[in-house]
This record gives C-alpha cells, sequence and structure tokens, in this order.
C-alpha cells in the first residue's frame, strides 16, 4: 500500500493511519481482510447526513480520505463545545445507506466504520471511488470506547447526540472489510445462503 | 393487606430510585443466563469469523463489568414491565410517575444519552422519556392459569410489586415486525414467518439474537406478547409443552440459516426463541417478531410496600 502506513501484523492484521492522503490507497483492500486503526476516525449519524445532504448544511471539518464511524456517543458536557466519552459505539448503517455517495463523491470519505452493512447499491459507489465498508462488533461499546484517546472536536452541535465528531483513536479494531471496492460484500453472499437455506427448512415443515 | 394510603411516601421514592438504578444496572451488567448462552455459542461455533465475534462480545461483557461502563452506547428506548401482587397495596398511578422520574434522573445525573425524540419534529426531550414514555406495561400475578405464570426468578410479593427493566437498543427494535396470519396458513406459516423475519432481519440487529415471539391475541396484544418474551431468560420454555415444542425446532432451524455473530458467517445465529401466547380469533392468527440483540440487557427489582428493594435480572 502506497502512504497509508499499512503493514502486516502477526495476527494477520493490517494497520491504517487515518485520514489517507491517497484517495486510491483503499483499493487494495479485499472482502475478508482484518484491519486496526490509528489516527482520526470521525462519528456520523442520521440527523448529521440529513443536515448535510437534504439540509444542504456544509461542515468546517475536512472529511477528505476520512474513515466514518456510524455513531451517536454516550458523552458528557465539560463546557462549550468541549466533551468526554462515556460510552462510545457503533448504530446499524444500514439507515444511511443513501448517503454513501455524497459522502465519497462530494467529501472525499473513503472508508465507512458500522455494523450491518451497507445495501448493495452501494458496491457500484465504493467501487467508483475506492471505497470500502468495515464492520465492527455491534453493542461492544465498553470496549471501542478504551480504544478512543479523545474527544477532539464536534460541530451541529444542536443535533446532539447526533453530531459530526473527531475522535483521536489507537489500536481501534478489529475491522472486518465487510464491503469492498471489487463488488464483493460478505453481506449479500450471507445474505443468499440464508435465503436458500430458509427455503429448504420450509420445505421440510 | 395493608390500604393504598398506608404505602408511605418513602416506598413510592424506593420505586423511584429503584427504576432509576434498574436502568443503570441493566445498561452494565448482563444477565448470567445470557453470559453462560455467549460462552457455549462461542465453544461451538465452529466458523472463523463468528469466533472472533463471539470472543469480542464476551471480552466486551468483562470491560463493561470491569470499567463500570456501558455494554453498549446505545441506552435504547425504555420499556418497564410491572407485575402486580394480587393484594398489591401501592397506588400504581403514583408508581407509574416514580419510574418515569427514576428513568429520567438515571438520564441526566449518569448521563446516559437521549434517545426520545417527537416522531414528526425529530426534537428530542433530553430525558428518555416523553409523551407515553417509556413504554409502561402492568399484568397481575394471580396464579390463574389464564393469566399465564409469572416471569422466573425472584417471587412477586402479594402485597407489592416487581419491576422489570428493559432498555431495548434501536438495532434490535428496528427489527420489529407483525403479520396477521389466517387459519389456512397453519402452523407451517407461522414457522415461515419467524424464520423469514430473521433471514429479513439478517446482520442489522446484532446477532446472535434473542428471537421474541409473540403469537395469538390481537395486533396489540401479539406486539406486547412477543416483548414480553424478551425478558424470558435463556434457557426457560413456556409452560405449554406445544408452545414450547416450538421454541425448540425453530431455535434450531435458525441456527441453520449461516447468518452468525454480526450477520457475517457462522452457525449462531439466535441465542434462543421464547414464544409468549394468547388466545386468539376463530378467523385469525397474528403473529409478532421482536428482536433482541446479543447485548440482550434487562434487570428487574422486586419492591415492598415497606420500601425494601431486591435487585437481580
Amino acid at each position: 500500500m502506497t502512504d497509508t502506513t499499512a503493514s502486516g501484523t502477526p495476527g494477520g492484521e493490517l494497520r491504517l493511519t487515518f485520514p489517507i492522503t491517497d484517495l486510491d490507497a483503499l483499493r487494495e483492500l479485499r472482502a475478508g481482510q482484518t484491519l486496526r486503526l490509528d489516527g482520526h476516525v470521525i462519528g456520523i449519524r442520521d440527523a448529521t447526513q440529513i443536515a448535510m445532504f437534504d439540509r444542504g448544511e456544509t461542515p468546517a471539518m475536512d472529511l477528505t480520505g476520512a474513515v466514518l464511524i456510524h455513531t451517536a456517543p454516550n458523552v458528557r458536557k465539560l463546557g462549550p463545545g468541549r466533551y468526554e466519552k462515556v460510552c462510545i459505539g457503533t448504530t446499524t448503517s444500514a439507515r444511511m445507506n443513501r448517503f454513501t455517495r455524497g459522502l465519497m463523491e462530494q467529501y472525499g470519505v473513503r472508508a465507512i466504520i458500522g455494523k450491518g452493512g451497507l445495501l448493495a447499491d452501494s458496491l457500484p459507489v465504493l467501487e467508483k471511488f475506492g471505497g470500502v465498508y468495515l464492520a465492527i462488533t455491534g453493542g461492544a461499546a465498553a470496549l471501542e470506547t478504551t480504544q478512543i484517546e479523545e474527544i477532539e472536536a464536534v460541530e451541529f452541535e444542536e443535533l446532539m447526540p447526533e453530531c459530526l465528531w473527531r475522535f483521536r483513536v489507537r489500536d481501534f479494531g478489529p475491522l472486518v472489510v465487510a464491503m469492498d471496492s471489487h463488488g464483493v460484500s460478505l453481506y449479500e453472499q450471507i445474505s443468499a445462503g440464508a435465503r436458500a437455506k430458509l427455503e429448504e427448512l420450509v420445505a421440510r415443515f | 393487606m395493608p390500604a393504598t394510603n398506608q404505602v408511605p411516601a418513602h416506598a413510592y421514592e424506593a420505586v423511584e430510585e429503584a427504576a432509576m438504578q434498574l436502568y443503570i444496572r441493566a445498561l452494565k451488567v448482563l444477565p448470567p443466563d445470557l453470559k453462560a448462552a455467549l460462552a457455549r455459542a462461542r465453544a461451538t461455533e465452529t466458523d472463523e469469523s463468528g469466533r472472533r465475534f463471539l470472543d469480542i462480545m464476551l471480552e466486551n461483557v468483562e470491560v463493561a463489568e470491569r470499567d463500570e461502563n456501558l455494554v453498549c452506547q446505545d441506552t435504547g428506548t425504555v420499556v418497564f414491565w410491572l407485575e402486580i401482587g394480587e393484594g398489591c397495596a401501592f397506588n400504581l398511578a403514583r408508581v407509574n410517575a416514580a419510574v418515569k422520574r427514576g428513568t429520567e434522573r438515571a438520564t441526566v445525573e449518569h448521563p446516559l444519552r437521549p434517545n426520545a425524540v417527537h416522531p414528526l419534529t425529530r426534537k428530542n426531550t433530553m430525558t428518555n422519556t416523553g409523551r407515553h414514555l417509556p413504554a409502561m406495561h402492568y399484568e397481575f400475578v394471580t396464579g390463574s392459569a389464564e393469566d399465564g405464570p409469572s416471569l422466573p426468578g425472584a417471587a412477586v410479593p402479594a402485597d407489592g410489586l416487581k419491576i422489570h427493566c428493559l432498555p431495548k437498543g434501536s438495532g434490535s427494535e428496528n427489527m420489529s415486525f407483525l403479520k396477521m396470519l389466517i387459519p389456512a396458513d397453519g402452523v407451517a406459516g407461522v414457522k415461515r414467518f419467524i424464520l423469514e423475519c430473521i433471514v429479513e432481519a439478517g446482520p442489522k440487529p446484532c446477532p446472535p439474537t434473542i428471537v421474541g415471539v409473540g403469537l395469538g391475541g390481537t395486533a396489540d396484544l401479539c406486539a406486547a406478547l412477543a416483548k414480553r418474551a424478551v425478558l424470558r431468560p435463556l434457557g426457560t420454555h413456556n409452560d405449554d409443552p406445544v408452545v414450547a415444542a416450538l421454541e425448540s425446532e425453530l431455535f434450531a432451524a435458525a441456527n441453520e440459516l449461516g447468518i452468525g455473530p454480526m450477520g457475517l458467517g457462522g452457525r449462531t445465529t439466535v441465542l434462543g426463541v421464547n414464544i409468549e401466547h394468547a388466545h386468539t380469533h376463530i378467523t385469525q392468527n397474528p403473529v409478532a417478531v421482536n428482536l433482541q440483540c446479543w447485548a440482550a440487557r434487562r434487570a428487574s427489582a422486586v419492591v415492598t410496600p415497606a420500601g425494601d428493594v431486591t435487585y437481580g435480572f
């Protein structure tokens, strides 16, 4: 990988630092690979993206080469615009599927962390922009919180808790490349298998 | 049996405190039956991805207890299920208000993530309470077969009550289904619908899930029964052997679907199938499915009219 500081670890996990500067760097990733991240992860959620794309409100934060995470964190307010983490975990991505293209095309985002997957119609978007969808363990927020060092910035505070958050992370993961830029979605594969099995089971009833 | 006006004010304060503590406890410490089920699933899972996700889930449960942190950031829509003793001395209107205050205090004082919004304006109340929230259910412990057995665990005192708190995360609550089946659909139609819901939900409700099923009644009752089913500990069965057999059959079938932990493959798709049933109309057979994520949070407390509180799961 070019300038993404990716390197193998004994556990077979790749390491990446975000934001990335070469926007094509993630094209090398393949579904099934496991990653850990350092650097910055940007928290975003339903209301944030409705504000950005349906109401045209542009955040000041630069999202070029960023990795986003679908989250509305549990926080404690310290002062104006300052928050400390209480519990930060990941929400269901499918609700926010329709914003994938805008994030990659208009804002230069290249990776989205979530759980449950984006829908199949996001695969051509990932293919066009060299993006990936990274699956985290949903519900494992206590562990995830220990990997977030600090909340560095927040925008759209009026949407609390669905603001735009900048988290500094260390050893963030493990994350599984569940959708890559080569047309592969592990979710689609599993879903196809489950539907076939369902028909087999029903035939037995 | 003491009259209602003999319950001292501090007993209602105890109810408020219990509601507050139950909400926070439920979010932080998972019930033993659930932890055991996750460990069993880890021991039997054959898929590499499935094992890895189950390992992280089990690690997360430990980290939450070690750090006294929330298991999951989603503090949920709060559901309270109250079992009322047959000779309950409490004024239930005051109990209802006390539980709501406890929910607000937990949210503000801990603090917990506020999730309750108006359905059209989306304005957040910032308290996890609001119009008709938390969701409150009441049932009466009478010993009559038609009222069904009380929920497992500590007994409900005849003159008191037991409060169950179920903070329901949106990832799983969004995966709720109701279908008004008809007699011609038969039992096979019931089985098919429940499995279809699990497949349709796929990775979204954070599998392995607990599948809460309501069977029979009316549309509203059926949906409530599905939620009650989620409150039943894993390893317990419906007291009707016909229904219990369906629970076991669907548990085995669901774990053949291959959805697996976090929906990325494996044999552990569900941790249990719990069914609660009611008699229904001759022309209908409603089925409701309420999925519960692997981080299946619940806590309960018994409260006496003297204000004594005993916590459990």
